[in-house]
């Protein structure tokens, strides 16, 4: 770009840049970047001396205007924005300042000089009655402007336009913004992302056709490509991308070349060079390089073609943009791997990042210099496909994964079906080369290498406020007080965070009902679920238990592969607060080796194709876990009461024997009484004696996960339906869950849930939950509550107390709030949820345990516990 | 929840002018959650029962905003209704003012009359059980007579219930046995239903009087109706005692506590010849360490972390960083944190300590902490403490294979302890030597162990 642009009506700058306005006082640039930016764009350094000073010609405070205009500006840099510079930028050390922020921020520089005459920034500056500099200010800005215009692209300037008038300036129509060439958000794949092929033309037209390519290997063309076709009916074709190092030291680098360059420049194919590729370009373009690992290969394969050929190539290889960002951002392709920072960036160092990676600065025992490990602090949302480093299994870690599987030296050529996330690999045809360190050097584990790393979580991940995205539901933060009591808690009392993959939410009980002598009533249940337009729901009867989330592998070895526990036995059982329910590691080892035979005796790991499975349920009896309470606070609470009313009643019945006007304390104390030995009553139907597993009573009603599936798009009768076929495994064990079904808005059914409710609870019960038939169920404004509970009348003794349903009680219990409860509920749910889906899709450690510790977070939350 | 007063002594109806209160009325008085009231089961000449009921109003209990109350936030299933507490000590000041302080307009001489009574309580309930209620009453000559009830009958192995139907007789003027009772029946209870404040002093001078000096339960009853607060029990049993010694802290506690100073002086000691500059407490707790450290200039950064922010709030507040001088604020920083969880602000010290920290996390999970002190943290040197299993024998109240602390997951021999610690220097490049820590036994060892890591690699 020309630095003397005569006309200019159209200008084209990068849509990521930082754009310097440079030009003296009274040129116009604010008025240029008004006319041209949107004003959140624009850092004036006016405006800075203003804010920190009230007065915005304060020259006395330009260099803490200055540090505030550049604190901003990285802020937006960081962020990706293109910002605008207005100041007067004229001497060279305030640009350096400048460039040095764009490169640390991977963008591109962009100066836009308005070159004015004297007297026309005079002229300009004198409508100003605040601008009352000396008369030498101005000349001696245009004067060191001129001296360093020349500099600018040795500054570090890609982009230079010049303006040497108002005309000039009044010519310029728009300023267009182009996506740099590492964007292309817009394309979607499918895409079969491919290794390091190093010369290896065999094997990789063989991987091609394994993915269901068809190549015309004679003639490097690719025939046609394998479509799918999406929910909507649209087929797209799939897209070979290719991670680099195509050359050096594999037997037919320059057929890879032809295959390559052809599919690139049809567009049917995308390729991002390799530090090899970009070598033999050096050495093409006639650099001075050394013909070593591999490269003097590639120079001998090429000694015999045309030297439009090797034009072409040199042309291909030059036009190579670092990396990729594909697909809305969730994917980035880059030879070496790139970190989150640059991402979508151009600049020198990313290139270098791109073919090279990081390295720490020392050299293993092979001479071999020490790759930084980068991945193990990535935290971006995208998914990074990389090669460079040859490993002896492509994983994933940290949503990271090196394909490059050393097909030169003997191994396989792999590739990453992608958004599948499924590996497909052929095997080498020989070992072409030898690698000078040991592939996987140091990576034997019974761990994967995520699993390996992942051990140990980054508290930054967790404490403070957080922001979670959820798949099911809005965006929802957890606020800093309740992550700190959640890292409290998940710290001392928690299990192992790698069985940690769910929680299950809280449930609020329906609407206060407004019957005699009730609190709550399946009626309002029914009520919720008919004003949020659900037309069938499922009761199931509210086990007199305590919740539990159980895990099962199928053996020990699942365990450790899966979950990446090692010596905890195949399976764990926690209680909703991640804390473990059985004291006693044998007990529970013995309890989920009952399970496991059940689920094996019923071929419940074939029929869902699993190792294991995560069970939402309630664990009976309740007094198992909760004999404590039982005995120091409810029996405590019914033996008070039991021995001082009925010596209230007689001292009573004897006052109004003898006259006094005592009959209506008389009544009062009589009916609290009653109420007394009713609660007894009721906390007495949870105390069953525990004496062994036998004692134990496990009643599963969700199925949450298997490997590589959620069962969160299977209605619960499904749900009832395969856990009953559980069930029968160990009857002594196991529970189905009773239920019945109920349409909403047909009398008969919904009588008969209310009527089933009743003689639950009248045979003692807890009550029931009813739940919308669908497991995610949504109205107009999103997620509704997946269950509400109805408990009965007696049950809630132990909750609101014994003489809680006497009518001046009752009065002022109904005015209870169930909205912060229900919030709660369904922002634990979406959570939830979230944690089981990101695991089976095998998210690192840290981001199921995000999502489990956020619920943990919520629970801290002020809530009525009798809700 | 009833007071039962009954005298026999004739005209026994005199006790309704005794009490101001007229036998043929039910009379209500209002308390603070709920009211009282006031009847007579009885009255003839012959023989005369007041009774004092409480009726608490459950739904008030908790409602009534009870900030700074915990049983009424933590409890909705509540034995208060059902009990004689500290209700029935402001039922007894609101209902029986008049006779409490000694005043009868009609009988003045009754007064000061030592009359026969028969006191009932349903029920009383007592922290402590039988033996120590009848050494709050029996010492001031109450014939006491006490049934106990079991939690719940139909389940006879969860034993006794700390309530008690009970009966006292003695013949004494009415107002003492009013004051002795609004002092007791709390201490029995050792619950209060508000905040203890410095006028609860006042009320106990003023209704302990003449009796409560020469009690022989004295201390116990006035740091249990003050409810354990130190400061204010302190100074209230510096009143009642005026000229004797007061009596040492209890035995059990000094020991504990000096075993306790004892590894944090080692601690330092050792910290200070390795000549460290820079110390991260994992595990700072209150924050004793921290303070001991302060007072060394050689120590420039000291770092405390806790999972528990209750515990830093409370090191917070003893070290007052605030309130320092600048360049003494700058040497003291406290965080919150976990040692399951890397941080990087635990990088870059001279030493990282764990004092009686690892018991308290569980065994599996302790490979985590080996990674967040000995691979991220990796300070130059290492020490950690935690207690010698072995060394339990000793402790006769501990039965074998009990921890010595509720939160305990585990307690290692020493040889346990040697065997971690030499895998862990081993497998993260450190070098490890033990000692024992505090009074060390010929076989058995110390009561605490140590471990001091220095960084090889």
């Amino acid at each position: 770009m020309s630095r003397r642009n005569r006309q200019l009506s159209h200008i084209t700058i990068p849509e990521l840049s930082l754009v310097l306005l440079i030009g003296p006082s009274g040129a116009g640039k604010s008025t240029f970047a008004r006319n041209f930016f949107k004003p959140t764009e624009i850092i004036s350094s006016d405006v800075c001396r203003g804010l920190i000073s009230d007065d915005e010609n304060n020259q006395a405070v330009s260099a803490d205007a200055f540090e505030v205009a550049r604190f901003i500006a990285a802020k937006r840099l960081k962020l990706g924005l293109l910002t605008v510079i207005d100041a007067t930028n004229v001497q060279p050390e305030a640009r350096k300042e400048w460039v040095k922020l764009a490169r640390e921020y991977h963008v591109l520089p962009v100066a836009i000089v308005l070159n004015m005459a004297e007297h026309v920034c005079k002229e300009r500056n004198s409508f100003r009655g605040d601008r009352n500099f000396g008369n030498h200010v101005i000349p001696q800005q245009i004067s060191q402007l001129r001296r360093g215009i020349r500099h600018l692209r040795e500054e570090g300037f890609r982009h230079v336009f010049e303006f040497h008038s108002p005309e000039q300036v009044s010519q310029l129509e728009t300023i267009a913004r182009t996506p740099l060439y590492n964007n292309k958000k817009e394309e979607h794949g499918p895409f079969d992302i491919i290794g390091d092929v190093h010369g290896c033309y065999d094997e990789l037209c063989a991987l091609l056709d394994t993915l269901g390519y068809q190549v015309d290997k004679d003639n490097y063309t690719l025939i046609s490509a394998p479509a799918i076709t999406n929910g909507e009916g649209h087929t797209q074709f799939r897209k070979p991308v290719l991670v680099g190092d195509l050359v050096d030291r594999g037997p037919k680098s320059p057929q890879v070349l032809r295959l390559v360059m052809n599919m690139v420049n049809n567009g049917q194919a995308l390729c991002v060079p390799g530090n090899h590729d970009a070598k033999l370009l050096r050495y093409l373009i006639g650099k001075n390089v050394q013909l070593r690992y591999g490269l003097e290969q590639t120079v001998a394969q090429l000694a015999d073609e045309t030297p439009e050929f090797l034009e072409a190539v040199k042309l291909f290889l030059d036009g190579l943009v670092s990396h990729y960002v594909l697909d809305d951002g969730k994917l980035v392709v880059a030879h070496a791997g790139l970190k989150e920072n640059m991402q979508g960036r151009g600049s020198g160092a990313v290139r270098e990042f791109c073919l090279y990676g990081e390295t720490t600065g020392e050299t293993d025992e092979f001479g071999l210099p020490v790759r930084y490990n980068w991945a193990l602090e990535y935290k971006g949302k995208a998914m990074v496909v990389y090669g460079h480093t040859p490993v002896p299994q492509a994983k994933f870690l940290n949503n990271i994964i090196d394909i490059d599987t050393g097909c030169v030296f003997g191994a396989t050529l792999t590739a990453l079906r992608y958004p599948e996330r499924v590996l497909v690999a052929v095997p080498a045809l020989e070992q072409y080369a030898v690698p000078a360190r040991p592939i996987g050097y140091n990576a034997d584990s019974a761990l994967s290498i995520e699993q390996q790393y992942d051990n140990v979580l980054d508290i930054d991940d967790f404490t403070g406020k957080k922001i979670l995205e959820t798949r099911y539901s809005h965006s929802i933060t957890i606020r800093e007080e309740n992550s700190i009591a959640a890292l409290e808690a998940m710290s001392r009392f928690a299990v192992n965070p790698r069985w940690l993959i769910y929680l299950p939410p809280t449930m609020s009980p329906a609407e206060t009902s407004r019957e005699e002598g009730m609190l709550e009533h399946p009626a309002e249940g029914l009520q919720y679920y008919r004003d949020a337009g659900i037309s069938k729901v499922i009761c199931e009867e509210k086990h007199m238990g305590s919740r539990a989330v159980v895990i099962v592998c199928r053996d020990e070895a699942t365990a450790v592969k899966r979950f990446g526990v090692t010596g905890e036995g195949n399976g764990i059982v926690y209680t909703r607060t991640g804390r473990s329910f059985f004291n006693d590691k044998q007990t529970e080892q013995d309890f989920i080796a009952r399970i496991n035979t059940a689920l094996i005796n019923t071929g419940f790991y074939d029929t869902f194709e699993t190792d294991w499975v995560c069970l939402d349920a309630e664990l009976m009896p309740w007094s198992a876990k909760a004999q404590a309470l039982l005995q120091q606070q409810y029996a405590a609470v019914g033996a008070a009461a039991a021995h001082s009313l009925p010596v209230v009643v007689e001292a009573l019945l004897q006052a109004v024997t003898q006259g006094v006007p005592a009959q209506a304390l008389l009544e009062k104390y009589s009916r609290r009484q009653e109420q007394t030995s009713s609660y007894v009553k009721a906390y007495r139907q949870y105390c069953w004696p525990v004496e062994s597993l036998d004692d134990y009573k496990l009643a599963p009603f969700h199925i949450m996960a298997t490997e590589g599936k959620t069962y969160f798009h299977r209605d619960h009768t499904w749900h009832m339906s395969a856990i009953g076929d559980i069930c029968a495994g160990n009857e002594q064990l196991l529970v189905a869950t009773p239920f019945i079904e109920a349409e909403i808005g047909n009398e008969a059914s919904e009588q008969a849930a209310v009527r089933w409710w009743e003689s639950l609870t009248a045979a003692g019960g807890e009550g029931m939950v009813i739940k919308p038939a669908a497991f995610i169920a949504r109205d107009a404004k999103g997620l509704i509550q997946p269950a509400v509970k109805i408990r009965g009348k007696e049950y809630l003794r132990i909750i609101y107390g014994p003489e809680y349903d006497a009518p001046e009680n009752l009065t002022r219990l109904r005015s209870r709030k169930l909205s912060g409860k229900r919030s709660l509920a369904l922002r634990e749910f979406a959570l939830g949820l979230e944690g089981l889906d990101r695991f089976v899709n095998n998210a690192p450690l840290q981001l199921v345990h995000q999502c489990v510790f956020g619920i943990l977070a919520l629970e801290s939350e002020p809530v009525d516990p009798r809700l | 929840m009833l007071l039962t007063i009954t005298t026999k002594r004739y005209p026994a109806t005199d006790l309704g002018y005794l009490l101001h209160k007229h036998p043929a009325k039910v009379q209500t008085v209002e308390l603070t959650a709920g009211s009282a009231h006031i009847f007579y089961p009885e009255a003839t000449d012959h023989s005369c029962t007041a009774a004092l009921l409480l009726d608490i109003d459950p739904v008030r209990l908790v409602r009534g905003n009870g900030k700074g109350n915990d049983f009424t936030l933590e409890q909705y299933v509540n034995d208060r209704p059902y009990v004689a507490s500290s209700f029935m000590s402001a039922a007894i000041a609101q209902a029986y003012a008049t006779a409490m302080n000694g005043r009868c307009k009609d009988k003045p001489h009754l007064v000061e009359e030592a009359i026969p009574f028969e006191i009932n309580l349903s029920v009383l309930p007592v922290k402590g059980g039988e033996p120590l209620l009848r050494q709050f009453f029996e010492p001031l000559g109450y014939e006491v007579t006490v049934q106990s009830h079991l939690l719940d009958e139909q389940y006879p192995e969860w034993g006794q219930s700390r309530y008690f139907n009970m009966t006292l007789r003695h013949t004494l003027p009415l107002k003492t046995i009013l004051r002795q009772l609004y002092i007791l029946v709390p201490v029995c209870d050792n619950d209060k239903h508000y905040f203890v404040g410095g006028h609860e002093i006042e009320k106990l001078m003023e209704k302990g009087e003449g009796w409560l000096d020469t009690h022989p339960a004295r201390e116990l009853i006035t740091r249990r109706y003050l409810r354990h607060i130190a400061p204010l029990a302190k100074q209230a049993l510096e009143l009642i005692m005026k000229d004797e010694a007061l009596p040492e802290e209890e035995k059990p506690a000094k020991d504990k506590v000096k075993l306790h100073d004892l590894r944090l002086l080692t601690v330092r000691d050792i910290l200070q010849e390795l000549n460290v500059a820079t110390v991260a407490d994992m595990g700072c707790g209150e924050g004793k360490l921290l303070r001991l450290l302060m007072e060394k200039p050689q120590f420039k950064k000291i770092l405390g972390m806790d999972v528990s922010y209750h515990a830093l709030e409370i090191a917070m507040d003893k070290l007052k960083p605030d309130r320092l001088p600048e360049m003494q604020r700058n040497r003291i920083q406290l965080i919150h944190g976990s040692l399951t969880y890397r941080d990087k602000r635990l990088s870059g010290f001279d030493a990282g300590v764990l004092v009686e920290v690892i018991e308290h996390l569980d065994e599996p999970r302790l490979s985590a902490l080996e990674k967040v002190v000995f691979e991220y943290a990796r300070p130059l040197h290492v020490i950690i403490t935690t207690v010698n299993a072995e060394y339990n024998a000793l402790y006769e109240k501990l039965s074998a294979g009990a921890f010595r602390h509720g939160d305990h997951r585990f307690e290692w021999t020493r040889a346990q302890f040697e065997t971690w610690g030499n895998r862990v220097a081993a497998q993260f490049g450190y070098t490890v030597s033990f000692r024992p820590l505090g009074e060390t036994d010929e076989t058995l060892g110390g009561p605490s162990q140590l471990a001091l890591f220095k960084r090889s690699l």
